[in-house]
């Protein structure tokens, strides 16, 4: 049984006349120790998605539909004193920018004690003594005097460095991340996220990697979800994604990566802009940015097939598919 | 530490000279002091001697010349009433005020913290909405239309608090007549306390629940709650420190005006303090009373906007004083 199974997740924002829909009927599953990444432009949902595992939606976002199970347990159905004791302990959260993660006037160390004894009775020189432990095992230079300073005194890559031993404090089972590189210098990057992907690979905590950049992808996680305007379009193992994309709007992502434009030339976009909350696409909502986009893509949203390399919602793949098999004989329909 | 006081005194000069020169040009337009001084009795001649004795009729200038000479060695001139210096007077009602002022701040504090802090955390709550009906309210009744009602009902009509002064004092170490340790002085210190503090309570209220629900929505409150924190330590410690640093600033303003609203409390309540005697100078024309109090006001002034900067700097962690180490 996978570690966490989320089915049919729909968020909404309410509104005064209609309520925007955030999150369409997005289903997914994580193992135990597995990598998982979430990629997307902004507002494609993905932030959504990373808030509503952990019920952590602004108002007014709500779950409005499907479930969302940890280890057998339903989490859209708990009180928020249950979901005290799941926050922290058993699903940690890595934010964006390090700079307006920590509260500025609480020092790192009390920070660290604090999320220790919300979840555990322990003296408060045990406490610290198992901080200092984690602000080093991040590879903090001198843990113990960090422990004492404020966070301003620390640099955005040491932040961030310490939001990943808070991470670690209690061994939660998964971690997300909500682009945890986003804010910081593009050499300190590659250290956190290699520190990251070593950290969950280390002590078998399952990570939720939430990015725009397939570069950091790449690196780290052993699945890939993609995601548009609030829905997944494709998903499936990050190399043959990467490799092969299947989807239009993954394929766009792809090509957008600086690494593919020849020198001299201008950089590659995906044209048009991701659609806003309350103006929505009929049917497949990438269709007004799509190359290939015909009639019933206007109509109706395609479903789900199985492309060979990864689950695709595309009716152009689709296509592809059933001449493929029609040829072969082959059903590669899941 | 020793730099920034240092500095601070430098502004305080400065603060006070201006004081001092715009409360001698003001001193003509006040009317006659030697009128008052003496009764109708006193001849024309006499009366003469008196002004010419006071140094009336010098030039303005060579009078603030005097006036400004005496200041630098501590000297701020005699009150013509109480034929005393006027510090002393002003220093013999000081403990009334302060005592005052800082009952009417703790109150404040008292009330519209948790009251900012339950509005700010369910705006939409019966509550809250109350509570900022009231505020509004007791942002638009001026002090002494609040001030007469409490009087009215407490004292007249229930006759339970008296209605005027200070009531019975105790001296304190010798030095401070104080009201605060017994307890026909604390009752008398309620009504002019509650009555000064509802003028600010409103203002702090409204002050401490935008600022609140600013903070609220920042990420490391955000953050605060995807650890599994407690909700009490989330509203109170994480979000709460954060509130009080600009609260404390305009804190620090409001507290320094509230000695100019003891002017109206003092004189609604008969309330023996600074305020009654500023109001007691004008009407007397004592000159160098009025000159003298509207000082010590500055001093007030500077003094209580050093003790915020000195507090924030301890609640704010990035701002510290130069030479001040933590």
């Amino acid at each position: 049984m996978s570690l966490l199974s989320v089915n049919g997740l729909s968020v909404k924002f309410r509104q005064r006349h209609q309520d925007l829909v955030a999150l369409h009927d997005v289903s997914f599953s994580l193992d135990r120790g597995e990598r998982i990444a979430i990629v997307g432009e902004s507002g494609a949902g993905k932030s959504v998605l990373g808030y509503a595992l952990v019920n952590l939606l602004m108002k007014p976002g709500f779950i409005d539909a499907g479930s969302v199970q940890f280890d057998g347990r339903e989490l859209t159905k708990l009180s928020p004193k249950q979901w005290q004791g799941i926050r922290g302990k058993k699903i940690a959260m890595i934010f964006q920018d390090p700079m307006v993660t920590l509260n500025p006037v609480l020092t790192i160390g009390a920070q660290m004690i604090e999320a220790i004894r919300s979840h555990t009775r322990i003296a408060y020189k045990d406490a610290r003594k198992l901080a200092i432990e984690k602000l080093a095992h991040v590879r903090i230079s001198a843990p113990s005097q960090r422990f004492d300073q404020y966070p301003h005194e620390l640099s955005g890559g040491m932040r961030q460095r310490v939001i990943i031993a808070i991470a670690l404090l209690l061994n939660p089972e998964i971690i997300i991340a909500d682009e945890p590189t986003t804010a910081l210098d593009v050499t300190i990057q590659a250290e956190i996220l290699q520190l990251l992907k070593q950290i969950c690979a280390d002590n078998g905590v399952a990570l939720i990697l939430i990015t725009h950049d397939f570069g950091v992808v790449s690196r780290i996680a052993e699945r890939t979800f993609v995601m548009y305007a609030g829905r997944i379009v494709e998903q499936g193992p990050t190399l043959e994604i990467i490799n092969d994309p299947q989807h239009p709007y993954t394929q766009g992502l792809l090509n957008a990566l600086p690494q593919m434009a020849l020198p001299g030339q201008r950089l590659n976009q995906i044209k048009g802009n991701m659609p806003p909350l309350n103006d929505q696409p009929s049917g497949c909502a990438f269709h007004p940015r799509c190359p290939y986009a015909e009639e019933r893509c206007r109509q109706n949203p395609p479903g789900f097939v199985y492309s060979g390399v990864s689950t695709v919602a595309c009716y152009v793949v689709e296509d592809m598919l059933s001449e493929f098999s029609q040829h072969d004989g082959d059903d590669s329909y899941e | 530490m020793v730099s920034f006081i240092g500095r601070r005194l430098c502004q305080a000069l400065f603060v006070l000279l201006i004081i001092s020169v715009v409360s001698f040009i003001i001193q003509d337009n006040l009317g006659d002091p030697v009128r008052q001084m003496v009764g109708q009795s006193v001849s024309l001649q006499e009366r003469a001697a008196l002004q010419q004795e006071l140094g009336l009729n010098d030039p303005l200038l060579q009078q603030y010349g005097r006036f400004l000479m005496g200041a630098l060695q501590g000297d701020l001139g005699m009150s013509y009433y109480y034929k005393q210096p006027t510090l002393d007077v002003i220093v013999s009602r000081l403990p009334a005020t302060l005592e005052l002022s800082f009952c009417a701040l703790l109150l404040v504090i008292i009330l519209a913290t948790p009251l900012g802090v339950i509005a700010a955390i369910h705006p939409k709550s019966l509550l809250s909405r109350a509570v900022l009906f009231i505020s509004t309210l007791g942002l638009s009744i001026p002090i002494f239309i609040v001030a007469v009602f409490l009087m009215y009902f407490f004292a007249i009509e229930w006759r339970v608090l008296p209605s005027f002064g200070r009531g019975e004092t105790t001296s304190f170490l010798g030095l401070w007549q104080t009201g605060l340790f017994n307890q026909d002085g604390l009752r008398h210190l309620l009504l002019p306390s509650f009555s000064l503090a509802f003028v600010l309570t409103p203002i702090f209220i409204r002050l401490i629940r935008a600022e609140m629900q600013d903070v609220l929505q920042s990420d490391f409150i955000r953050y605060a709650w995807s650890k599994g924190i407690s909700a009490p330590r989330i509203y109170f410690l994480h979000a709460l420190k954060n509130t009080m640093l600009p609260v404390i600033t305009v804190g620090g303003i409001q507290a320094g005006t509230l000695v100019a609203y003891t002017i109206l409390t003092e004189s609604i309540f008969q309330w023996p303090g600074m305020g009654l005697l500023f109001m007691e100078a004008v009407t007397r024309v004592d000159v160098p009373l009025i000159s003298a109090y509207l000082m010590v006001v500055g001093v007030i002034f500077v003094v209580t906007n050093t003790l915020v900067d000195v507090v924030y700097s301890m609640v704010n962690p990035r701002v510290r004083i130069p030479g001040y180490s933590a």
